[in-house]
């Protein structure tokens, strides 16, 4: 079981949506459409569904090409960013509806869909209407009708979006889980860095109607193959600085900074692309180097604090463990942990690669 | 904690207490006085008691009318509602054809009342009215002015020509408030046509269709202006709704009394009915 699409583009009059993009999806994976609003994540996954047509390029499914075939006709299914179930119905219709339109007897109806009630936390809400659940309920009785089909494609588009923080927490935790034993290939659009690694599988960070970079979730993560894939992929915003290298000394180019680096990259002008998780108020690492700074803002959340400063020409973001409580205005020192630093050539590609 | 006294509220109170005498309750009660009285004129009055109520209750006349204005009502609810919906159903959802079609909508909204009679009257007359003219010269004998099925027939049709747009602006603003996601849900599932409109768009239609029930049944239920125009109540009393009756009764024969009872009695049925409507409507509410 496989999905690909082969040089799909889309356009709508005269402005593209989707540039020509190739991409295949591997069965029993689960694959997370990284970028934010806007990017094309909805687009692209109403292209694999086949509720849209692309304007050129073709996509197969199994050896198939379903270009245009109609998405009654694909054992597809999908779930919303709103939650979206019939209104009229109690929470068991709502569920068993798929199965109800292709003729499943209703002693299999009423297995299957207490099956996946039982593994959603729904069972004891199967005769209530949505309107009297919870945003959460809502959303796990919309995920439970995706999941009673037995579909080959599973299109998440920003589920948790709209639910509070506590339920997408907990419904994130479960999500993977729920597709652990399943045949078929999930699609998972989202703009947190934060759900991409949480939920792993693979990942294609998405920038304007362009996949930059598709991989191991991880792989994307630790290893951005340009700057723009590594800024799409980290949250809060990656600290982009220019540097110049000559021997084993790296320095920032308005010289604040100077560190010893065994990157083995030719002497030159680099740009360094800094995760805030690099920069912390305490040393962490064997290989850390201070930079002074004044501070901007500090944003504490309790397990984390967020702290923007600037060191003169460039502002900086921050994140250190715990409370690290700084005023507005005040001059601190930070570590940077170079072991973690990014490099990037004037093409913008990445050169440090492992 | 201490209260602040402040006579000058007063001063913003009494304008609204006079407004609310002068244009509902003061009217009212002189309705209310003329009803238990018999007047001569002159400002003389004499005590009757319930006697007018037991008479109009009792008067074949107020069944007569009371029965047509039912059928009237419910013969214009079954054709507006459904064909509503069914035009708002057929509006485009964007593009240029959108402010279109809700300006052609609204138009016959924007019409006078007594205007939208004169023009049906004109356009149904038999002699040189279009759609008179043209019924006849095909072959029906069409004559509202002297036929009563004929002039149930124009009236009707001239109440569905006025008011169906208001339930299609209506319809279609609770359309237009359906995010497309659900109908890409039902396409996902391989829901009809049918299925989608029965279980995604009326339930969600719902509460604009409770709206629209209700203001086409009170509109219609105390419809006067157009039919006065149109058939004057005939003919004979073939087209004399709640309204019209009254008005004969009361400016007509000059039966004040009489006029008054019936008067309370109308305003009655439609308040119990608006009252049951609204709180089964609630009900609903609650309950969801």
């Amino acid at each position: 079981m496989s999905l690909e699409l082969k040089n799909v583009e889309k356009k709508i009059g005269i402005e593209t949506h989707i540039y020509p993009t190739s991409i295949k999806l591997e069965k029993n994976t689960i694959n997370v459409l990284l970028g934010s609003t806007l990017a094309g994540k909805t687009t692209l996954m109403q292209i694999m569904a086949g509720l849209d047509k692309p304007t050129s390029g073709e996509i197969w499914f199994n050896g198939e090409n379903v270009t245009g075939k109609q998405v009654q006709k694909r054992n597809v299914s999908m779930v919303y960013q709103q939650f979206i179930n019939y209104p009229s119905f109690t929470v068991f219709e709502n569920i068993a509806s798929p199965l109800k339109i292709t003729g499943v007897n209703s002693d299999e109806i009423k297995e299957r869909v207490g099956k996946v009630a039982e593994l959603l936390k729904l069972s004891a809400m199967l005769n209530k209407k949505p309107d009297e659940l919870s945003g959460g309920q809502q959303q796990r009785t919309a995920l439970a009708r995706a999941l009673v089909k037995d579909s080959d494609l599973i299109l998440l588009d920003e589920p948790l979006a709209n639910l509070d923080f506590k339920l997408r927490e907990e419904l994130r935790e479960e999500l993977p889980k729920l597709f652990e034993d399943r045949e078929c290939i999930v699609v998972y659009a989202t703009t947190e860095p934060s759900d991409a690694l949480m939920i792993g599988g693979n990942t294609a960070t998405i920038l304007e109607g362009k996949i930059i970079q598709y991989g191991k979730t991880l792989d994307v993560y630790n290893k951005p193959e340009n700057l723009t894939s590594a800024k799409v992929f980290s949250d809060p915003p990656m600290n982009i600085a220019e540097i110049s290298k000559s021997g084993d000394t790296c320095k920032l180019t308005d010289n604040s900074v100077q560190w010893k680096s065994n990157v083995k990259i030719k002497d030159g002008n680099y740009k360094i692309g800094i995760r805030p998780h690099n920069i912390t108020t305490y040393k962490e690492g064997n290989n850390t180097v201070e930079i002074n700074g004044k501070v901007l803002i500090s944003e504490l959340s309790g397990s984390e604090s967020l702290i923007h400063f600037t060191n003169g020409s460039l502002n900086w973001v921050s994140l250190s463990n715990g409370i690290q409580q700084k005023n507005i205005g005040e001059n601190t020192k930070l570590f940077m942990n170079v072991d973690e630093f990014l490099y990037f050539d004037e093409n913008n590609r990445l050169v440090n690669h492992g | 904690m201490n209260k602040t006294i402040n006579q000058k509220a007063w001063f913003f109170v009494v304008p609204v207490f006079v407004l609310v005498a002068f244009n509902a309750a003061i009217p009212l009660m002189t309705v209310v006085n003329y009803s238990f009285q018999e007047t001569f004129g002159n400002n003389v009055f004499a005590w009757e008691g319930t006697r007018w109520f037991k008479q109009i209750l009792l008067s074949e006349r107020f069944h007569d009318a009371l029965g047509r204005q039912i059928a009237f009502t419910f013969i214009i609810l079954l054709i507006q509602i459904p064909l509503g919906i069914g035009i708002a159903l057929t509006m485009p959802k964007k593009g240029w054809g959108v402010p279109v079609c809700l300006i052609l909508m609204s138009m016959p909204l924007l019409i006078p009342w007594n205007v939208v009679g004169a023009m049906w009257n004109i356009f149904a007359l038999p002699d040189i009215g279009f759609l008179g003219y043209s019924l006849n010269a095909i072959g029906f004998d069409f004559n509202f002015t002297q036929q009563p099925g004929d002039a149930w027939f124009t009236t009707i049709l001239m109440d569905v020509w006025h008011w169906t747009s208001l339930v299609v602006l209506l319809s279609y603003a609770g359309l237009n408030s359906i995010q497309p996601a659900y109908y890409q849900a039902a396409e996902i599932d391989g829901a009809s046509r049918w299925a989608t409109f029965r279980y995604i768009e009326l339930p969600k239609m719902k509460k604009v269709l409770t709206l629209a029930i209700l203001l086409r049944f009170m509109d219609s239920f105390m419809i006067y202006t157009e039919p006065f125009v149109l058939t004057g109540g005939g003919p004979g009393n073939a087209t004399a709704f709640l309204s019209i009756d009254l008005v004969k009764m009361a400016l007509g024969q000059f039966d004040l009394g009489p006029a008054a009872a019936m008067s309370l009695i109308y305003f009655f049925i439609v308040l119990l009915v608006c009252w049951v409507f609204y709180s089964l409507m609630m009900k609903n509410e609650v309950k969801s």
